[in-house]
């Protein structure tokens, strides 16, 4: 295929999508198929169909709308109606809708500020676009950002705009891109490799899976600009096994990417050569590290290696690797297409863009989010969110996963960027943020995240492997009536170790939950010691309110 | 990329039995040119086809794809997905991410523990099911969750969980 052509079967795609008179956009991501919107759609298909109407109304499988408590969710096109919690039963309404009025009572208000708070750059596709078909993508304008970096840019010229943007890593430790780009395109190796890192391995995160459900081919195109601008022809997406449907719709979108040449040798008669492989993860939250998931690509236990030498010097293979996150790469082809100076006018000074969340845990709207950075705590929380259900008291909200903090209610007016985090003790992280309400008791959730970085310690190096057990044992003795004052302080000083001494990130940030509640929350460790209560009731002593006064 | 040991040289390594899904299993090792690097991909393989990985199975991959049988052990233990014993009739996985545990998946565990009497990892004596716990499905809007034979229910409560079980249990027994 050449430019040309593709430039036409843009146009063909966007006539035959003209001619429809209206979409029906129904959410097949993970969240809305578990509510049923497969059954939904073809209950809207079948309905389509008996009334006659499948010349004028299009019915099409989409990407994440966003609010995922409230699946399945629909959105019609041209109107812009979005209905949710939809049924099979509904469809013949949802149909007749389309010619009379809609269906009052599936309406979800559009101007809801879950809706009209976020900004979206890395989703625009998402709700919009199949994402099982590459030509929809197409029609967006998709690859156009590889054609104009293949065509009018040289491999210096991109790293330029990538570094102009501001883009910062969206895995969490906010490296900047330009810089690891340029880095690994100096590097000297007769081999060099593109890694696309899909272990989203965080618990209570889940926006790189909803982005490779919704937009593969915009993570495809984003590798593709990446290994033109560093150099490499080969590249990997690891992906974890958890995720079967974003792993399905990668292998469609490959093939489909190959089929017309967007990938492969000689990608669109330039001398540019590209393919993209595949690796599914085992079930390793280790793996998320660069260097662990290097080892786990080559058939390897994932076990991380000191750095340096950094992977952009000595990396897969001992070759030359770029390793950026799903949405790092999401970012891309907008930033090639509109330019590093137009995303650099989004955020804040030191954080650019936008940062997709998952928003859960104890907020009425849960769901995928996409802000712009410099967006405050309360804004997502109570405005986005819609706030406590049951009218409970905000409590925390956590960011970063297992190497994330809990922020407290005095810092809900934070902007959200990573400095502003980092300063109050927690992280950006991947995206995961879980709001905890009064009836979260803080140590537990300490316990929760050692628990789960003890568990998922590759054993490799001691502070990380005997460190996080011994944070855990002491966690539980508080939490089952045990504790002592002194068991807090020797708390403190072992997250200082454990900090200090790991070899790789996971046992560098294990502590910072405990850290980050001792700091905030450090009465309802010392109600679980002196008092023998846990305050909010979750932990198996007595409850506050059995105590007598 | 390591360049591929010549197939030439490499006299064929025969299946543990004549059972036809080795045959599935010996496809993902061609296609990777039976590099060692593809050996996670290629237990991937065997633990969708066989359930499980056993130690035939381990001696197998090992020498076909020339890795020691001790890396092959190293990793399919290292790897919470692989494992070594076969699944029970019905897997009931129980989501433990963080969204879930504080929406209460440790409630939804404990009662399926004391209703059956395992342990996520464990499966009944009967082999009838298996439980186990998962870090996290990515379906943190619909905490709690849990995975009953590969359907994922949200917003699950102990009681549905027990529910689902036991219609395990009535269609087996019919």
């Amino acid at each position: 295929m050449t430019v040309d052509e593709l430039q036409q079967l843009a146009l063909k795609e966007q006539e035959a999508k003209q001619r429809y008179r209206c979409r029906i956009n129904v959410c097949v991501a993970t969240g809305c198929i578990m509510c049923g919107s497969e059954r939904v759609k073809e209950a809207i298909e079948e309905a389509v169909k008996a009334r006659g109407l499948e010349k004028e109304v299009l019915v099409q499988g989409v990407g994440c709308l966003g609010l995922c408590s409230a699946g399945p969710m629909i959105y019609v096109e041209p109107d812009g109606i979005i209905y949710h919690k939809v049924t099979p039963e509904d469809a013949p309404a949802i149909v007749q809708g389309l010619v009379s009025t809609p269906v009052e009572r599936l309406i979800c208000p559009s101007d809801l500020p879950f809706f009209k708070r976020q900004l979206k750059i890395v989703m625009e596709n998402s709700g919009t676009i199949d994402p099982e078909r590459i030509e929809d993508y197409i029609a967006v304008g998709g690859y156009q950002a590889l054609i104009k970096a293949l065509t009018e840019m040289s491999p210096s010229e991109v790293i330029e705009e990538v570094t102009k943007s501001g883009l910062r890593g969206r895995g969490g430790a906010g490296y900047p891109t330009g810089l690891k780009w340029s880095t690994v395109a100096k590097a000297n190796g007769t081999r060099k490799f593109v890694i696309c890192n899909a272990d989203e391995g965080d618990p209570g995160a889940y926006m790189d899976r909803t982005i490779l459900e919704s937009d593969p081919h915009r993570v495809l195109e984003g590798m593709a600009i990446a290994a033109y601008a560093v150099g490499a022809q080969q590249g990997f997406i690891y992906v974890r096994a958890e995720y079967p449907l974003a792993i399905k719709r990668l292998r469609t979108a490959i093939r489909q990417a190959e089929r017309l040449n967007l990938l492969g040798n000689n990608i669109l008669g330039t001398t540019f050569s590209f393919t993209v492989e595949i690796r599914v993860g085992a079930g390793a939250f280790v793996c998320g590290e660069e260097t662990a998931l290097m080892a786990s690509i080559e058939g390897k236990r994932g076990t991380p290696r000191p750095r340096p030498p950094y992977p952009a010097e000595y990396g897969l293979w001992g070759y030359p690797t770029l390793i950026n996150n799903v949405e790092t790469f999401a970012n891309i082809p907008p930033i090639i297409r509109n330019g590093g100076e137009w995303f650099a006018k989004i955020g804040t000074e030191k954080s650019k863009g936008t940062k997709v969340f998952a928003l859960a845990g104890r907020v009425i709207n849960t769901g995928l989010i996409e802000v712009p950075m410099g967006i405050t705590l309360r804004e997502i929380v109570f405005d986005i969110g819609g706030g406590i259900p049951e009218g409970k008291r905000f409590k925390a909200v956590q960011t970063g996963g297992p190497s994330g903090g809990c922020i407290p209610e005095q810092f809900l007016d934070l902007p959200v960027d990573y400095e502003s985090l980092t300063r109050v003790g927690s992280i950006m992280g991947s995206g995961g943020m879980i709001v905890m309400d009064e009836t979260s008791c803080m140590v537990d959730v300490a316990k929760f995240f050692v628990e789960f970085c003890m568990s998922e310690s590759c054993g490799k190096c001691v502070p990380c492997r005997v460190g996080t057990a011994h944070l855990y044992e002491l966690l539980r003795r508080i939490t089952a009536e045990e504790g002592t004052m002194g068991d807090l302080a020797l708390l403190e000083e072992l997250c200082d170790l454990v900090k200090n001494t790991s070899l790789c990130g996971l046992g560098q940030t294990a502590p910072n939950p405990v850290l980050s509640t001792l700091r905030y929350f450090r009465h309802e460790y010392e109600a679980h010691i002196l008092d023998k209560t846990c305050p909010a009731g979750v932990c198996s002593i007595r409850r506050a309110e059995e105590v007598p006064a | 990329m390591p360049v591929a040991a010549t197939t030439l040289e490499r006299p064929r390594v025969t299946p543990p039995s004549d059972d036809k899904r080795w045959r599935i299993v010996e496809a993902t090792m061609r296609r990777h040119g039976y590099q060692p690097h593809a050996l996670i991909e290629t237990l991937h393989t065997v633990q969708e086809t066989f359930g499980y990985i056993d130690e035939d199975a381990m001696r197998f991959v090992a020498q076909a794809l020339r890795v020691p049988l001790s890396q092959v052990y190293g990793v399919v233990t290292f790897y919470h997905f692989f494992t070594l014993k076969p699944q029970g009739e019905h897997i009931c996985v129980v989501c433990l991410g963080t969204a879930c545990y504080i929406k209460g998946a440790p409630q939804i565990l404990e009662t399926i523990e004391r209703a059956y009497g395992i342990k996520p990892g464990e499966t009944t004596k009967d082999g009838k099911l298996s439980l186990l716990a998962a870090r996290c499905l990515g379906a943190c809007g619909l905490a709690p969750v849990a995975v009953f034979d590969g359907q994922v229910v949200g917003k699950l409560t102990p009681e549905d969980a027990l529910k689902q079980i036991r219609r395990w249990e009535e269609d087996d027994g019919r």
